[in-house]
Parts: C-alpha cells; structure tokens; sequence
C-alpha cells in the first residue's frame, strides 16, 4: 500500500520528532501503561502491517568526515490511521513490532490536539525514566575520571 | 567438485538432537536466559554484533546460546538472520561527538577538555582470577561522581583547530559504497575498507595491527581518544518526510593519531587512522584504526611492502564467516574429488616405476 509523505505542520514538527523520539525509546510495558490511561481511544487501523526489517547504521570516516556503512541494526516500525482521525507512526530499534504499533497509535493521539496533552502526560513516566538512566551512567562515568596530580621534585 | 549423494539423513538427525542435548548440558542446572547472556556476557554479545554487522542485543544473545558460546558460529547465524529481513533505508550518519559516553581516553593529552574517564574497564586490573565470581557475589555497587562536563570534543577536532593534523576526508554527498549489495573490486575507496573492516574478524585485524607496531609498516601510532557510549540512529522516513529518531545503539571509537607527513602544499602534519565498531571493543576499535591507516599509504606517499598495507588480501580475508565457511568446507564430503586424485596418483605411481624399470635395463 502507498501512504503519501505527510506535510506536517512545520511548528509542530520538532515536537513531534520529540515525542516520536520518546516512543522509539519507551518499552512496550510503557506503551500500553500509556494507552491505557487515555483509554477508551479510537480504533486503529493498520495501513500497513506492523513488520521488522533492517536499517544501514552510517557514521563518519574520523567521525566527522565522508560517510561509510557501519553495519546494519534491526527496525521494527508500523503505520495506523485512527478512525476519524490521524495517521500515527512507529519506528523504533529492535523487531518488537507491536511496541512499534503501541507508539504509531500514541503519534497519531498526539497529533489530535484534544489528545495532544494527555500523551504528552502519559509518557511522563517513560521520560523521567530516559533522564534517571543517562544520569545514572554520567554520574557512574564521572566517578571514574582521572584527577591527576604532579610530583613536585625537591631539587631547589 | 560437489554430487548430491544420497544417505546419512538418519545419523544427521541424531546427531542435530545429541547437539542439542550437550547444549543444554546438565539439566539439573538451570537453562540460561537471553537477558543473562545480554547482561553478563555482554562483550561476547558485543562481538557478535559487531562482526554480525547487525544490532540488535537479543538476536546475537540467542545466537551465543544457539552457538554454545562459539561466537564465529554465532556470528554466522547473525549473518544468516539478517538476510531475511527488508532493509528499510539507510541512517543519518551517527555523530559520536553528541555521544553518551560510558568511557573515554586518550593517550596523548592529560588534560584534555571533558577529562579522562577510565569507565568499566579492565585496564589497571592485575588479571588475577577472582575467586569471587565462583560463587554470586550479590549486588556490586558504583560509585557516583561529581557533575559531568558537557561538552567532549574529539582530541583530533583539538589538533584540528591549530592545522597540527589532517582534516577527515569531506563529505561529498555521494552515498557510500555498501559491500552487503553490490560485488567489491579492487582497489576501493576508504569508506569501503571502513564497512570492510567494522565487520572483519578482531583476531585477525588484532594481528595485522600487531605487525605494524613491529615493523611491518610502521605508523608511530598513538591513540589520540578512546570513547565508548550510546549514538542516537536518525532515519529520514520517506513516507514522513522528515528525520525520525529510532533509538541509541552502543560503539566504541579510535583515533589514532600517527607519524606526520609533508608535502609541497602541505606543511608537516599528523596523519589519522580511524576505528569504529558496534558495542564495547577497544581492542578492535584500535586494531581497525592501526591497520586503516596502513592501508592508506598510497594516499599518503609512503612505501608499499608490507601484508597490512595490501589491500586486496587484507580486506579479502578479514570476514571470519567467508573464512570459516571455505576453511570448514574442507570437512564435506569430497569423496569424488578425491577418487580422482587417488586414481591419477596410482597412474603417476605405475608410470614411475615403468621409467625407473626401463632406466635399469
């Protein structure tokens, strides 16, 4: 099935890619903890069935030069339309293809401004979840930084 | 030669469920889970990530289970699975500038911006086996530390900004060579060598890294950082029309930083090989960068001579499945090649005696 490219509204569109981010990050266990606290929400009908696949992971020669293919990381992703609503989509690392339905019907939740709120609200959890983890691995990291110290010579 | 031969399909079977009866072991002992695996053999998992050409922390845990822990077995049935699926694009380069860093060294500064984070390393252990581990040493706890700088820039940006070493090679624009989709001939261009040997056997490039430190086209490396963490994968989805965010997977980066070179137009200035890899492996973040830089002495003007400097049998050797699949052919049946070589040795065999009988009369 062909699904036209979206022009999303241009203002919206870094909170979007916010929210899109959070969902690609969220486990499924918070995907339906969130589904269920807006439940009842609309139907959702697959435009495409949810799938894994692969993505070619690029970086760069001396990190910031020409690209080059590192390797390859597994996708899941999946494309809904709510009844009497949005197109909602998900696409996440891994192949859990029905964690990446859970977050295309939240992205298309989101893009409702009646919902917009309450799935910015429901995934609270998930981004105090994100912060806790990355400080926990700063603070950790920090606590092994070298703190040097010169040996002053006596000669003088 | 290969023949369909016919038979052995009884002893096969019996042989596939005696395998997986030593697999599993002992069954008074608990089966181990994937989640163990990915936790507390994470390096094995990394490793086969890495040279599966393929992340995805589950898929290589089962496969270090499947493969009874042989990880170049393991490494196959990555390679295997990852042929079934549909590759839906290709990412936004990752910039490991913007990384979550777990760890990060270098060699060269001490006091470089961000600091030295040793992080979970082995390094300054005394490699002493800890008799801890026989038994479950409970749950170890980490020290926290004080607030991280923000900002880490690369030790070659540093260097970079006063001219003192080459600048990356620019990005054109154009899409890198994928050695997965289209057949390689030689000689190929750096981003090629760069997929070639993220996925290439750390054994290997572990021993042609080793023999450009003792000689065999030397480099005077040294690492200018080391840094392990999470990079964020962008995707542009087409149907969106805009870049979307799919997750964080873990690398480790080398720079090396090696002997200077001069030119007409160029004042003296160091030059760079450059390592990256899938998961937590300096070893094969350094032995990547080491031999990288070797194969670059064309580019560079330098004297060609040594085996990491060869670029065909360098990079047509390093795949450890492409390896282990010819070495390991050799153990198939050949019995027809073979009655064909028993027949022509019996041939040459008679005819020398004939000649040798012939010479005494």
């Amino acid at each position: 099935m062909q699904i036209s490219p979206q022009s999303s509204a241009g203002k919206d569109l870094p909170a979007r890619q916010a929210v899109m981010a959070l969902l690609a990050r969220a486990g499924i266990d918070e995907l339906q903890a969130a589904l269920e606290r807006l439940s009842p929400v609309p139907a959702a009908t697959d435009l495409r069935p949810a799938e894994s696949g692969l993505v070619m992971v690029r970086a760069r020669t001396g990190g910031d030069g020409a690209s080059f293919n590192l390797g390859e990381a597994s996708v899941a992703r999946a494309a809904v339309r709510l009844e009497g609503g949005a197109e909602g989509f998900g696409y996440r690392l891994g192949r859990d293809i029905a964690a990446a339905r859970a977050a295309a019907i939240l992205d298309a939740l989101w893009q409702d401004p009646a919902y917009r709120a309450s799935v910015e609200m429901a995934l609270g959890p998930v981004r105090g979840r994100l912060a806790e983890e990355a400080g926990l691995v700063r603070a950790e990291t920090a606590a092994t930084k070298v703190e040097f110290f010169t040996l002053v010579r006596g000669e003088d | 030669m290969y023949v369909a031969a016919k038979g052995g399909e009884r002893a096969i079977r019996n042989a596939h469920a005696l395998l997986a009866k030593r697999r599993r072991g002992n069954r008074a002992l608990p089966a181990l889970t994937l989640d163990q695996i990915a936790q507390q053999l994470s390096l094995a998992v990394d490793r086969v990530m890495a040279e599966g050409s393929l992340y995805d922390v589950e898929l290589a845990s089962l496969s270090v289970k499947q493969a009874r822990g042989d990880l170049i077995e393991a490494i196959f049935l990555i390679r295997a699975f990852r042929t079934t699926l549909p590759r839906f694009g290709a990412s936004q380069p990752v910039d490991t500038a913007a990384m979550l860093v777990r760890r990060r060294v270098s060699a060269t500064y001490k006091d470089l911006p961000g600091g030295q984070l040793l992080g979970p390393t082995f390094d300054y252990t005394h490699r002493l086996l800890d008799t801890s581990l026989v038994g479950d040493i409970g749950a170890p706890t980490a020290e926290i530390g004080g607030a991280e700088p923000a900002d880490m820039p690369r030790v070659t940006d540093l260097l970079g900004e006063e001219g003192l070493i080459e600048s990356a090679p620019a990005d054109d624009g154009a899409e890198p060579f994928d050695i997965t989709r289209a057949p390689v001939t030689f000689p190929v261009d750096r981003p090629t060598r760069l997929q070639t040997l993220a996925r290439g056997d750390e054994g290997y490039l572990l021993a042609l890294g080793y023999s450009t430190q003792r000689g065999y086209a030397r480099s005077h490396p040294f690492v200018g950082e080391i840094r392990v963490g999470d990079v964020e994968v962008k995707l542009f989805v087409e149907e969106l029309g805009f870049e979307v965010s799919l997750g964080t997977v873990q690398v480790t980066e080398c720079q090396m930083v090696n002997q200077f070179k001069g030119s007409a137009e160029v004042p003296p200035q160091f030059t760079r090989g450059y390592g990256l890899v899938f998961g937590q492996s300096e070893r094969k973040a350094m032995a990547m960068a080491l031999v990288e830089r070797a194969l670059r002495w064309k580019e560079l003007g330098e004297e060609p001579g040594a085996p990491a400097q060869d670029e065909e049998f360098v990079l047509s050797h390093c795949d450890n499945v492409q390896a282990t699949g010819f070495v390991e052919h050799l153990k198939l049946p050949h019995y027809v090649d073979f009655q064909a070589e028993l027949d022509l040795v019996r041939r040459m065999r008679a005819e020398h005696e004939a000649e040798l009988k012939e010479a005494a009369e």
